[in-house]
C-alpha cells in the first residue's frame, strides 16, 4: 500500500466510496493511467515505463521480508522540539501533522523479520514523514535497527530515502552523521554486515553519512542519489549538467554503487548477499 | 585598516573621527585630550557590541575577510611545520590542508581549510570549499597519524563542501562520510577547533573529534542561514531569523553537547588582534592535549563514540 493509499483510508467516508482516485494511479514519469490494484501487485512500478514510484515503511516491509516472518520495532523517543524551532510554522506542528499523514512516528521505521529465509532487520526512510529527513528521531532509529540487529546476530539492510538533515532541528540533525557512522561501527564490531539500498530520492547529510558507508551499496533504477542539489551545482558553475547526472546508473558507471536492482529482483538478490556474507555464521 | 562589518557603523564613525583629529594634529594642534576621549568611547562601544552579538552577526564576523585562516594559525601556532599533500588518487585539493606540526614541542598532524584571504588565494583555495580529493587527503593524513601515535588537530572554517559535478562524480558524498568514520576511527587524540565558519557535512568530516572548540564568535550550523532561510522561509532575506532559530553560536552549542570548550576572542573579534586569537587558541589546544594525553586508543575510541551517541538525548 502506498503512503497515500494510507492516508486515504485513514478517512473512512472516502475510502468506502471507491473514488476513481483511488482506483486509478497516474504514473509520475509517463503519465499513464494505471489501475491502482494491479500497480501496487506490480510492486509500485510502473508497468508501462518501469518508473520505481516511492514507497514507504510498510509496502516496502511487504515487499523485501517473507510473508508472516517480521514484526516492527518500537521507535526511542527522542526530544520533539529540542531546539523550539519555528519558521513560517512551529515545528511541533509539522511534525505533528506528518505524524497524522503517514501514521508514524518518524522518517525512519525498522522490522526484523527473514528475507528468503535469512535473519536481517531492516530500517526504511519514509520521504512522505518531512523529506524523509534525518534528525533525532531517525538518528535513534537507526542505532535502534543496528543494536536489534546485533542482538539478533543479522546484518542490517537501511533503504535510504531523504532530502538531507532536518533543519529544525539545527546542529543536533547534522549530529546524527557522526552518530549513524557509530552505530556503523559497532555492526562492524559485531562482525556483521551493513547493506544499503538507495532509493529515491537520497542526498545530503544522508548521503554523506551512512548511506556511502554500506559493505555492500544497491540503488533502485534511476533513484536520484547525490550530495549537493542540482539547483545548487547549475548556479555554481552555470553550466547545464550532463545528462543521467546524479542517477543511479550514473554513479554505478562512476564506480559509487555495486549494482542497480530492479525492485522485483530485491529479495532475491539481498538474500544471496547474506548468504554469501553470512554463510560462516549460519553453519556455526 | 579593518574593514567594517554593517553592524559596526557607530564605531566605524567614531574611528574615522578619531583618524581625521589625528591628520588636523600633524598640521599642529593639540587633540590629545579629545582623541583620548573619543578612543574610550569607541572601545566601549566596541565591547558593548561585542558583548551581544546575534547569531547573524556573529556568522558575520566568523566571515570576516581578515580573520586569521589556517595558513596564518599554521605560522602563528607551531613551533615548525612540514606540509603533506595529495589523496594518493587524483590531486591535492588546495582548500584542505595539513601537515606535521610540532606545538609547544609536542607533534601534532594539522589538517584544516583554508579558504584564502584575497581573489588570488580564494581561487586557488575554492574559497574553503573542500573536493573528494581533500577529504580523502585528510583520511591519508589521519591514518598517517594514527600509525604513528600523533594527536589529530584540526582547524574547521569552511562554508561547506563544494557542490559541483565533478565532485559528485568523484564521489563528494562518500569522501565525505568516510572522512568521518576516519576521525571517529582514530587510536590517537582528536581535537576540533571551528575558527571561523562550521558549514554543514563538510565541516563534521574534520570535526567528528574527541573534544570540539569553537572560538567564541565561530559559528557551526547543518546549512547556512541563507540557505536555511531560501528554503524554510522561502526567502535569503530571513537569514537573520534562520540563524537565530538554528542555534549556531557558541554558547548555544555548548549547551547542547556539541562544543566542550569556548575560545576567548581577542576583543572586537579574531581579526582585530590576529596574534592576540593565535594565543589563545594554542593554549586552549595544550590545554585539550594534556587532557587528553596518557588515554589507550580503545579509551579514546570509547569516549568519541560516547561522545556522538549521547548528543541530543533526553
Ligand atoms: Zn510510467
Amino acid at each position: 500500500m502506498s503512503w497515500l493509499t494510507r492516508v486515504r483510508n485513514a478517512i473512512p467516508f472516502i475510502a468506502k466510496r471507491e473514488t476513481p482516485d483511488n482506483l486509478w494511479h497516474k504514473c509520475k514519469s509517463c503519465g499513464q493511467m494505471i489501475f491502482m490494484k494491479e500497480f501496487e501487485d506490480n510492486l509500485s512500478v510502473c508497468p508501462k515505463c518501469d518508473h520505481h514510484e516511492r514507497i514507504g515503511p510498510n509496502a516496502r516491509f511487504n515487499q523485501i521480508l517473507d510473508e508472516g516472518s517480521w514484526r516492527t520495532l518500537a521507535i526511542p523517543r527522542v526530544a520533539d522540539d529540542p531546539l523550539k524551532f519555528r519558521d513560517s510554522k512551529r515545528y511541533v506542528d509539522r511534525i505533528k501533522a506528518a505524524r497524522a499523514t503517514t501514521g508514524e512516528t518518524d522518517a525512519l521505521m525498522n522490522a526484523s523479520g527473514t528475507i528468503q529465509g535469512h535473519r536481517a532487520v531492516v530500517g526504511v526512510q519514509d520521504f512522505a514523514f518531512m523529506g524523509g529527513s534525518m534528525g533525532l528521531g531517525v538518528g535513534a532509529a537507526f542505532l535502534e535497527g543496528v543494536r536489534t540487529a546485533i542482538a539478533e546476530r543479522a546484518p542490517y539492510i537501511i533503504f535510504t530515502a531523504a532530502g538531507g538533515a532536518r533543519m529544525q532541528e539545527g546542529i543536533l540533525s547534522l549530529m546524527q552523521m557522526p552518530k549513524t557512522t557509530v552505530a556503523i561501527a559497532e555492526l562492524h564490531d559485531a562482525g556483521l554486515p551493513y547493506i544499503v539500498v538507495m532509493t529515491d530520492p537520497t542526498t545530503g547529510g544522508v548521503t554523506a553519512s551512512y548511506a556511502m558507508l554500506g559493505d555492500v551499496q544497491l540503488a533502485e533504477p534511476n533513484a536520484l542519489i547525490g550530495f549537493a542539489g542540482q539547483r545548487v551545482i547549475e548556479s555554481t558553475i552555470r553550466e547545464k549538467l550532463p545528462e543521467g547526472f546524479q542517477r543511479a546508473e550514473y554513479l554505478l558507471d562512476h564506480g559509487m554503487l555495486d549494482m542497480v536492482t530492479h525492485r522485483k529482483a530485491l529479495p532475491e538478490t539481498l538474500g544471496t548477499l547474506i548468504g554469501y556474507l553470512c554463510e560462516a555464521r549460519v553453519n556455526a | 585598516m579593518t574593514s567594517f562589518l554593517d553592524f559596526e557603523k557607530p564605531i566605524a564613525e567614531l574611528e574615522a573621527r578619531i583618524a581625521d583629529l589625528r591628520e588636523t594634529a600633524e598640521t599642529g594642534i593639540d587633540i590629545d585630550a579629545d582623541v583620548a576621549r573619543l578612543q574610550v568611547k569607541s572601545d566601549k562601544l566596541l565591547r558593548e557590541t561585542y558583548a551581544r552579538l546575534t547569531p547573524w552577526q556573529k556568522t558575520q564576523v566568523a566571515r570576516h575577510p581578515e580573520r586569521p585562516h589556517f595558513k596564518h594559525y599554521v605560522a602563528g601556532l607551531f613551533d615548525t611545520f612540514m606540509p603533506l599533500a595529495g589523496d594518493r588518487a587524483f590531486a591535492d585539493d588546495q582548500a584542505i590542508m595539513g601537515g606535521l606540526a610540532r606545538l609547544k614541542g609536542r607533534r601534532v598532524m594539522v589538517i584544516g581549510h583554508e579558504k584564502g584571504d584575497d581573489t588570488t588565494s580564494r581561487l586557488k583555495h575554492n574559497f574553503g570549499m573542500g573536493k573528494p580529493e581533500g577529504y580523502r587527503k585528510a583520511i591519508r593524513l589521519m591514518q598517517l597519524a594514527d600509525r604513528f601515535g600523533i594527536p589529530v588537530v584540526t582547524l574547521v572554517d569552511t562554508s561547506g563542501a563544494f557542490p559541483g559535478v565533478q565532485a559528485e562524480e568523484r564521489g563528494q558524498a562518500e569522501a565525505i562520510a568516510r572522512s568521518t568514520q576516519q576521525c571517529l576511527e582514530l587510536g590517537v587524540p582528536m581535537i576540533a577547533a571551528v575558527v571561523g565558519e562550521g558549514g554543514s557535512g563538510g565541516a563534521v568530516a574534520l570535526a567528528a573529534a574527541n573534544r570540539v572548540l569553537m572560538f567564541e564568535h565561530a559559528v557551526y550550523a547543518v546549512i547556512s542561514p541563507e540557505g536555511c532561510a531560501s528554503i524554510l522561509w522561502r526567502t535569503a532575506d530571513k537569514a537573520a531569523d534562520a540563524a537565530e532559530a538554528m542555534r549556531i553560536t557558541a554558547t548555544d552549542l555548548q549547551r547542547l553537547g556539541v562544543c566542550d570548550r569556548i575560545v576567548p576572542e581577542p576583543m572586537g573579534g579574531a581579526h582585530r588582534d590576529p596574534a592576540a586569537a593565535i594565543v589563545s587558541l594554542g593554549d586552549a589546544l595544550n590545554a585539550e592535549l594534556d587532557g587528553l594525553a596518557g588515554l589507550s586508543a580503545d579509551e579514546l575510541r570509547r569516549q568519541r563514540r560516547q561522545k556522538y551517541l549521547s548528543i541530543g538525548g533526553i
